[in-house]
């Protein structure tokens, strides 16, 4: 009994959810600040990885990324919205819906064509954002404090809260997630990287999959750009640039796309040793992130998630 | 499997060491003051603006821990404290410097931040400046709207807006006789650009009604090429052509308007043109009209103060200062004298940020650039007398400003409590000339 206990999905999250949170109390604000930061980078991490799944890497995830944050500060800014787990969650609506709707014209394109196309729709909204002045054109505007049932927290506890209802939210959606993954449709992902062709003659459609894939991506990355919105209490139209989507790309790249747990993993790395390269070497700090990018790809071609999936498999085959 | 391990060892002590550091970083003492400082170290404003200017910020600092400024600044580092500085690059926009912000103040525990460049960053930083209650000084931002939209508790400006540099300029174009019946305009595509263009052609068709807008042109900033807008402005034929560019966008524009005959045809004026004269050299063209948004540089006042900082930054660099370290000391100046009032009411102690604050709010203080008053958005925003003037060249056929007119600070600057543009638009009602 006991062991089946240990073994259950929902156990283990639910426990490393709570750890994270306990721990949350312990450590000093800016890490809290930077682990809900590689939360929101890592939502959108988790989006590509769903469609690398299926055989396809987005280099535009700046566009749902945009989407999602301009939504959250949009409704708090004009429609005084300013509860942070109703944004959230409008936010991944909202966004999955326009993925829904552009994801049948990229779902017809493979490889680098979808790749360009995606960085395509991002550039254009990059375009339109930063002409719009009434939304603070280049310069983007500030989001208001936000709002937990109803109660604003004090500045001193506000991260911590925030960190919270990332954690939670993050770690309900990345259950949902592995059983999508191990579930027919999300197999079946697997089979199209595999051979197109073969599963179309199977019966199933790989075009579905796509659409399926492209719009849990579009409302992941959407919900992570309202995040990081919401943690930073500001937003520019550089949310959708294409560095801001090349990010993305390699934090998938560099968790790989065996494990839900190694993206968001691979975001907090990645934003930590920006952030001290920044602090400590602020005149040469591209130079030290372009090592740990370059360094990281030669060393752990098949990304972070490879280890987690050997350390498993090896339990079970010690048991 | 065994380089697996070695590389999973490998990066748990990447993890480990980084977390050492903060323990490091975290546990140096608090006797001394901590200057987070935020300028441009990479990308096209480095060279031009940001570097220049942290040069003058670390000679400043390095003689103040010594002891080796002039009075009242002779006091060693800020009130007997000695000042450790830390860099951060500003580039990456605004979003990065809002995380970059929180870094200093929640990692390494600053006591101050001194910093911005950029005006998107100045209207991003603020509003978190006040929620982590972290004493900021901006140095050098241009956009008027940041003190005038809102009011911080813990934000100051510790140099004129660009209204100032925009006002002078139209000012001088007309004192001067230039004809101004048509005028065109190139400025960067966000809060600066936008701002300076506003209030110079809103200045411009006040003292002047009859003069016509020809073109407006907002190229996105740091895009670095100009070739279409420059023909647009050629083929306008606007008598006066305004800009704003700066930085590393200015640097572009002249190499690429000169050959083309552009500062030949029309009268050309930059409201923040000096900083990349050290790096032009005689490549500047002649017949400019320029700011430097003060007395900075080739236009600053003949005073003690002025002639000690000039020669310093001379003799460390083998260049003259422009505008960028003029802006830094001047910031620096600011923070050492509220630093040093708020010591002198609580009897010596190291002063808190409240305290700085109280003290901060409409200080006045001697800068190299002249007397800084911090007059505006409720003693929050510093007002300075101004310097417009011409590029020729000298006998020995170096590029010179010749032709200056300095403007008094209350001149140029709007009163407290008037939006700048309401002030040009109403007039310049109570300007003391």
């Amino acid at each position: 009994m006991s062991e089946k206990l240990y073994n259950n999905l929902l156990f283990q999250s639910i426990f490393l959810m709570s750890f994270l949170i306990l721990v949350g109390l312990l450590i000093p604000n800016w890490l809290v600040f930077v682990i809900t930061k590689a939360i929101a980078y890592g939502l959108v991490g988790l989006g590509i990885i769903t469609l690398m799944r299926g055989g396809l890497v987005s280099f535009g995830q700046g566009f749902v990324f945009g989407i999602g944050g301009y939504t959250a500060g949009l409704l708090g800014t004009q429609a005084g919205l300013t509860d942070a787990m109703l944004l959230l969650f409008v936010s991944f609506l909202f966004t999955g819906l326009v993925g829904l709707i552009i994801a049948p014209l990229l779902a017809r394109y493979r490889d680098i064509f979808f790749a360009m196309l995606s960085l395509a729709f991002s550039m254009v909204l990059y375009g339109i954002l930063i002409k719009i002045d009434a939304i603070g054109g280049s310069d983007g505007f500030v989001l208001p404090e936000s709002t937990y049932f109803g109660i604003k927290p004090s500045s001193e506890y506000a991260d911590y809260i925030l960190y919270v209802v990332a954690i939670i939210m993050t770690g309900f959606i990345s259950i949902l997630l592995r059983y999508y993954y191990d579930s027919t449709p999300g197999l079946i992902a697997l089979a199209v990287r595999e051979n197109e062709l073969r599963v179309e003659y199977l019966g199933s459609s790989a075009f579905n999959v796509a659409v399926l894939n492209f719009t849990i991506a579009a409302g992941l990355g959407g919900m992570g750009g309202a995040l990081n919105g919401i943690a930073l209490g500001h937003i520019d139209p550089e949310f959708t640039y294409w560095t801001t989507s090349g990010e993305f790309v390699f934090i998938s790249i560099l968790a790989g796309y065996l494990s839900v747990p190694a993206v968001f993993l691979a975001a907090l790395l990645l934003e930590l040793v920006r952030s001290f390269s920044g602090r400590y070497f602020p005149d040469t700090w591209q130079l030290i992130l372009g090592l740990f990018l370059i360094l990281s790809i030669i060393f752990i071609p098949s990304g972070i998630g490879s280890f987690f999936k050997q350390f498993f498999d090896r339990l079970k085959k010690s048991k | 499997m065994n380089f697996f391990r070695q590389c999973l060892i490998l990066i748990s002590s990447i993890l480990i060491s980084l977390l050492t550091f903060v323990g490091i970083s975290n546990a140096d003492g608090h006797k001394g003051f901590k200057l987070g400082v935020v300028t441009f170290l990479s990308g096209p404003a480095a060279e031009p603006f940001g570097v220049p200017a942290w040069n003058g910020g670390k000679l400043f600092i390095k003689l103040l821990n010594e002891g080796k400024v002039p009075a009242p600044y002779n006091k060693k580092g800020f009130g007997g404290m000695k000042i450790t500085a830390i860099p951060i690059d500003e580039s990456g926009g605004a979003t990065k410097q809002v995380q970059e912000f929180r870094n200093l103040v929640q990692r390494d525990k600053v006591d101050a931040v001194l910093g911005y460049v950029s005006s998107g960053d100045c209207m991003a930083i603020p509003s978190v400046a006040d929620e982590l209650k972290a004493l900021t000084v901006l140095y050098d931002c241009g956009t008027p709207r940041v003190f005038e939209d809102a009011s911080y508790k813990y934000v100051f400006r510790t140099a004129a807006h660009a209204a100032m540099d925009n006002i002078a300029i139209a000012k001088y174009l007309i004192e001067k006789g230039h004809d101004i019946s048509s005028i065109a305009g190139i400025n960067q595509n966000y809060a600066w650009g936008k701002d300076s263009w506003k209030d110079f052609s809103v200045s411009v068709k006040k003292l002047s009604p009859s003069s016509e807008i020809k073109n407006e042109l907002f190229p996105k900033i740091f895009s670095g090429q100009y070739g279409t807008e420059i023909s647009a402005l050629m083929n306008s034929k606007a008598k006066v052509v305004h800009s704003s560019l700066w930085g590393g966008d200015l640097q572009s524009f002249i190499l690429q308007a000169k050959p083309r005959g552009l500062f030949k045809r029309t009268q050309v004026v930059f409201s923040a043109g000096d900083h990349v004269m050290p790096g032009l050299g005689n490549k500047y063209p002649e017949g400019v009209i320029l700011g430097a948004r003060g007395q900075y540089g080739m236009m600053a006042p003949d005073t003690e103060l002025n002639k000690w900082f000039y020669k310093s930054y001379m003799d460390e660099y083998g260049v003259f200062p422009a505008q960028p370290p003029y802006r830094m000391v001047q910031g620096l100046m600011g923070l050492k004298m509220a630093i040093e009032k708020a010591m002198e009411k609580n009897g010596g102690k190291k002063p808190n940020k409240d305290e700085i604050a109280a003290a901060f709010k409409g200080l006045e203080f001697d800068s190299p650039g002249g007397l800084v008053q911090m007059k505006l958005g409720d003693g929050h925003q510093a007002i300075q007398p101004h310097a417009i003037g011409t590029t020729a060249k000298d006998k020995d056929g170096n590029i010179t400003v010749t032709d200056i007119v300095r403007y008094k600070a209350s001149c140029v600057n709007p009163p407290n409590g008037i939006k700048a543009v309401d002030w040009i638009n109403a007039g310049f009602p109570g300007a003391d000339c």
